[in-house]
Order: C-alpha cells, then structure tokens, then sequence
C-alpha cells in the first residue's frame, strides 16, 4: 500500500490480486494490480501456474515423438504448433517438403486461424457481456473441429502435421465438407459484426482502451494482430513466406488506432481473409499426389510397402525405435500464428533427440505489455485488455 | 557446428552485410560469424554484448528494431556450456540476425539487454528461472514459470527429466526471491 497524491488531497491505493481463478483470465493468470479507487495504478502479471515442461521433455523425445507435446502447447492452435516444430526440425534435416503437403498446411492452418479467432472473439465478448456472440462463434468452430476430425480423427489434438508433409491423405468428401463451410461462413462473420461492430457498449468497452504505441510495441516484441493495430504491417506470412504463403494472395489488415476496438476489426478482417486463403488453397490441391516426401530413414514408409519391401519394414522400425539424427547445428523457424510471431528454436548434437527445443509463443511476450495497456486504466477495462491480447496460458507456461 | 566460410562476406549483394557493418564498427564485436541453413549467428564477446546490441537496433544500415527471442541452450558437459542466443528482426528490410553469447559454467553472467530492449525483460527472466544465468541491470531478475521455491534449473542438462533425486548442487546456491 502505498500514498499517491490526488486532486483532492492524499490517499491510499489498494493492492488487489485477480487470478488465478477467474473466468478472464483464459486460463490460470495472476495479476496483481494496485489500484487508486477504480484506477489501475500498477499491475504486476505474475504466471507459470500452467508450466508443464514441455520444452524439458522434448529434449527427452525423439524428433517425431516431440510432435505430440507441440499440440498441447497452444491448445487454441495445435496445427500451428506442429507446423513451426516440423517446419524447424524439416531445415535441420534439409527436407523439402511437396507442393501438395504445403497447401494442405496451409489450407488446415488457416482453418484453425479462423476456428482460434472464434473462440477469442466469443469468450472476448462474454468477457464484456456479450453473452449471444460465444454461442454463435462456438457453433461455428465447431464446423472446423469436425473438419479437423475428418482429416485427423481428432477434433483438437491433431498432430496432423507431420516431419516432411502431413499425417494422411484428406478424406473422401473433404472438399464437400470445406466447400459448405466456405460457403455460409462470410455471411456468419457479418453477423457477428452486426451484434458487434456498431453496437454502443461494445464500442464504448473497447475503444480507446489499451492504447499503445508502435513505438512501444515494437519495443516490446509484441506480434501478431496487436502490432499490426498500432500500424505496424509485421506478418510472417508476408515478410518471411514459409510453406509457399508466396504464392497466395491476401491482405495484411493494419489500423493505426491501437486500442481494443481495432484489435477486434483486425482480426475479424484476417478470419475473411484466410477464408480466401482456404479457398486458394482447396484450389491449388490436387486430387492426387504426394502428401509426404520421399526421405527413407525420416519419413515412414506406406503401410503397403512394408509388407512388401524389406528396407521399408527395416526403415520403419528403426524410425520408431531409435529414430534419426539430423545433422548438428541450429535452426529457428517462425509463422505467424493467430497470436503473432510463432518461433521454434532447435538445436540438434547430432544424436537422435533434440539438444534443445525452446518455442518463441506470442501470449508469453505479449503479455509482457500487459501492464503498459492497463495501467491509467479503470478496472474493468483490464479484462478487455487481457482479452485483446488474445492470450493462451498454455502456451504462456510452456 | 558446420561453417560455411565462403559466405563471411563483408558484402552482400553490393552493400555492407550486417556483418561486415559490425566489423567495420567494432572488430571485437564480431569473435565468430556461423553461416548454416541461410541462418546468420555473430558470435559477440560478452563484455561487449550489449553495445553490439544497440548498434544493431540503432545504425542505420542494421536497424534491426524488434528482439523475437531470446533464449538459452546448454552444451554439458563442454565448456563454454551455455550459449545465450538472442535472435533479431530488421523489419524494413526483411531481414534475421542471431547473436550469441558463450558462457562458461562457472560464471553464468552477462548484461542483460532490457536497456536496449524492454521486450528482452521477459524473455532474460524465464532463462534466469530455467538456467539460473544472470543478467546484470536487469530491472526485475526474478523466477517467472517455477515457484520461488523450486530447487534447481530444469532446462540445464545435467537435471532430470523425470524425479525429484539426483538434482544436481548449484555453484551459486539457491536463493529465495519474492515478489
């Protein structure tokens, strides 16, 4: 408790602890904030209660086994996470990945950028009391999680992105599947802009809330729809293409008002663009090819050439046992996941487990601005800006 | 690791590389240059990380404004056993640069980076919490995922994956922060 002078004489601050159980936290976050009446004064966010190891326990993991752990990470996003840890562990091994296999990355990641912002803007707005918009947004992302199922047999955890291409071939009736969801999905984002956009309480608890500057943000290594708010055009997907993102065409959506408002237009814009994105890519895959690359030893063999060929069969169990050894060095990978700047750091000694897999997560080091946003700020404004930060505590614990 | 010498060019592409802008500047600065998989690592002295550091961000030529990470990595039981790698993006001109810092087990120490960018405080913390390496001038050195009371520095090789025996003594002693 300390003494702060006011206009009208001396007083008090309080301290006051929210979290780690509390429904906007996203998770379990603690934050402890000094207030002066309803003024934000400080606040101190203090995390960890997630912490799982992750990073520890892919040091004792063989590359592929790793895989696993990556999805439960951010659990918003699984198909990113696979995506950065293969996409490092690929440049160590010097994999190309086929044409095919990349698209339908592409096109799954999109996917789940779209499904990821569902559940952002529906647990955002009933953060702010907007109780209508979760319901719609979760039936929606749950048209995705049954795409993800057809494709994966799993709704959430995929680990459908595999070490040189993906899992398995896309189901029958996919394009179907993908198709309907293109379809009426444009027409569901306009709904929810309509109980949103203009609507005055949602106005009125987002805008000029949480300002913060470009200056500072950049400061801050703050990425992802938080940076590009203040102005700043930084997307992976655009500046450091990976996967063939070159060869799609789609905008990087920037406004330069900075606050929770414009974070929300931001990414109700980048849920319309990766639905082009998707649509580019349900194009550009064939019906036929390769979704893996040949790489004997990395890759497991088809299921029928191990019960014809002896190598294969060889191949596959020393995959599956021992595993393979990417040459030493290190390599850091990024995309750019619905949080911002994804990053994976591998470094490989040469023996068949990792010497060390350090992932770079957006809500850890955005949330570090976390106190730049609220202090100044009324209390309750300190929910719409943790919620805007679009934090998953998962991935902040690691 | 593998080196590539022939791609230590001073100039790339008709203009000074990062490279050869640091060498010109400070020919200490710059103890090694690691070319591997297109990826640039200078290897700075750790006495002159931090100027290093500005001079990146702040010339005109390097400009390389935002710190995506920082972190560690441990080579037990080699020495130097840590390499603290910190890695930078010029956002104008495309463009990654790692820097990294080699530190000896016995003397896990060097200056933190928060002076140069506040992003880094973070970042300097959680390998402060999983190494128990030290960065000087750091404003807020305290443990940021373990409890205040956990024993050891999980990522550090030589402590277990699995149990709670054999967690190795630390040469510095364990010592209780707060918050």
């Amino acid at each position: 408790m300390t003494t702060v002078e006011t206009a009208v004489g001396q007083a008090k601050t309080m301290v006051l602890n929210m979290g780690p159980q509390h429904p906007s936290t996203h998770g379990v976050l603690r934050i402890m904030l000094e207030l002066d009446g309803e003024t934000v004064v400080k606040a101190v966010p203090d995390c960890g209660y997630l912490h799982t190891g992750i990073e520890k326990s892919c040091e004792d993991k063989t590359y592929s086994q790793a895989i696993t752990l990556t999805d439960r990470m951010d659990y918003l996003n699984p198909l990113g996470n696979n995506l950065v840890y293969c996409m490092a562990v690929e440049k160590l091994l010097g994999l190309e990945v086929p044409k095919r296999a990349q698209y339908i990355r592409v096109m799954m990641v999109e996917l789940q950028r779209i499904s990821s912002h569902l559940v952002w803007l529906g647990t955002h707005a009933i953060d702010l009391g907007a109780m209508s918009v979760f319901l719609y947004c979760f039936r929606e992302r749950e048209e995705i999680l049954k795409i993800f199922e057809m494709f994966a047999g799993q709704r959430m955890m995929t680990s459908y992105i595999r070490i040189g291409g993906v899992a398995l071939q896309p189901p029958a009736g996919w394009r179907q599947a993908i198709e309907r969801f293109l379809k009426y999905m444009p027409s569901r984002v306009d709904e929810y802009e309509t109980l949103l956009t203009e609507n005055r309480i949602w106005m009125g608890r987002t805008k000029n809330i949480g300002y913060i500057s470009a200056e500072d943000a950049i400061a801050l290594s703050m990425t992802g729809p938080t940076i590009r708010a203040a102005g700043v055009a930084y997307d992976n997907r655009k500046l450091f293409p990976y996967s063939s993102y070159d060869e799609f065409e789609f905008d990087v959506p920037t406004r330069t008002d900075s606050d929770c408002f414009a974070r929300y237009m931001i990414r109700v814009a980048e849920m319309r663009e990766s639905l082009k994105i998707v649509r580019q890519a349900m194009d550009k895959i064939t019906d036929d090819g390769a979704i893996k690359t040949e790489a004997p030893g990395i890759v497991p063999p088809a299921r029928e050439k191990m019960k014809t060929e002896m190598e294969a069969l060889i191949y596959h169990f020393k995959i599956f046992t021992e595993g393979f050894s990417p040459p030493a060095g290190e390599a850091f990978v990024t995309v750019e996941s619905p949080r911002g700047e994804l990053g994976c750091f591998v470094a490989s000694d040469g023996s068949p487990k990792p010497l060390r897999v350090h992932f770079r997560s957006p809500s850890f080091i955005n949330l570090q601005a976390l106190p730049k946003l609220v202090e100044g700020q009324l209390i309750s404004d300190v929910i719409a800006c943790i919620g805007t930060i679009d934090i998953v505590l998962g991935e902040v614990d690691r | 690791l593998t080196e590539n010498s022939n791609l230590n060019a001073n100039v790339v592409g008709g203009r000074l590389s990062s490279v050869g802008h640091l060498r010109a500047w400070d020919a200490n600065a710059v103890a090694e240059v690691v070319e591997y998989l297109g990826e640039t690592t200078i290897v700075v002295p750790r006495e002159l990380l931090r100027a290093t550091a500005a001079r990146c961000r702040d010339a005109a030529s390097m400009q390389f404004n935002l710190l995506t990470d920082a972190t560690c990595l441990d080579r037990h039981p080699y020495e130097p056993r840590f390499e603290v790698v910190y890695q930078l993006v010029c956002i104008s001109r495309r463009e990654k640069l790692r820097l990294k810092v080699r530190l000896s087990g016995k003397e896990p120490v060097l200056d933190s980076l928060v002076p140069v960018w506040p992003g880094a405080n973070w970042l300097e913390r959680e390998i402060f919490d999983l190494f128990w390496i030290h960065f000087n001038e750091h404003p807020d050195l305290r443990r940021i995922v373990l409890p205040d009371d956990w024993e050891g520095y999980p990522l550090r090789r030589d402590y277990p994956v699995e149990g709670y025996r054999d967690i190795p003594v630390m040469p510095l002693g364990f010592v209780k922060t707060s918050i």
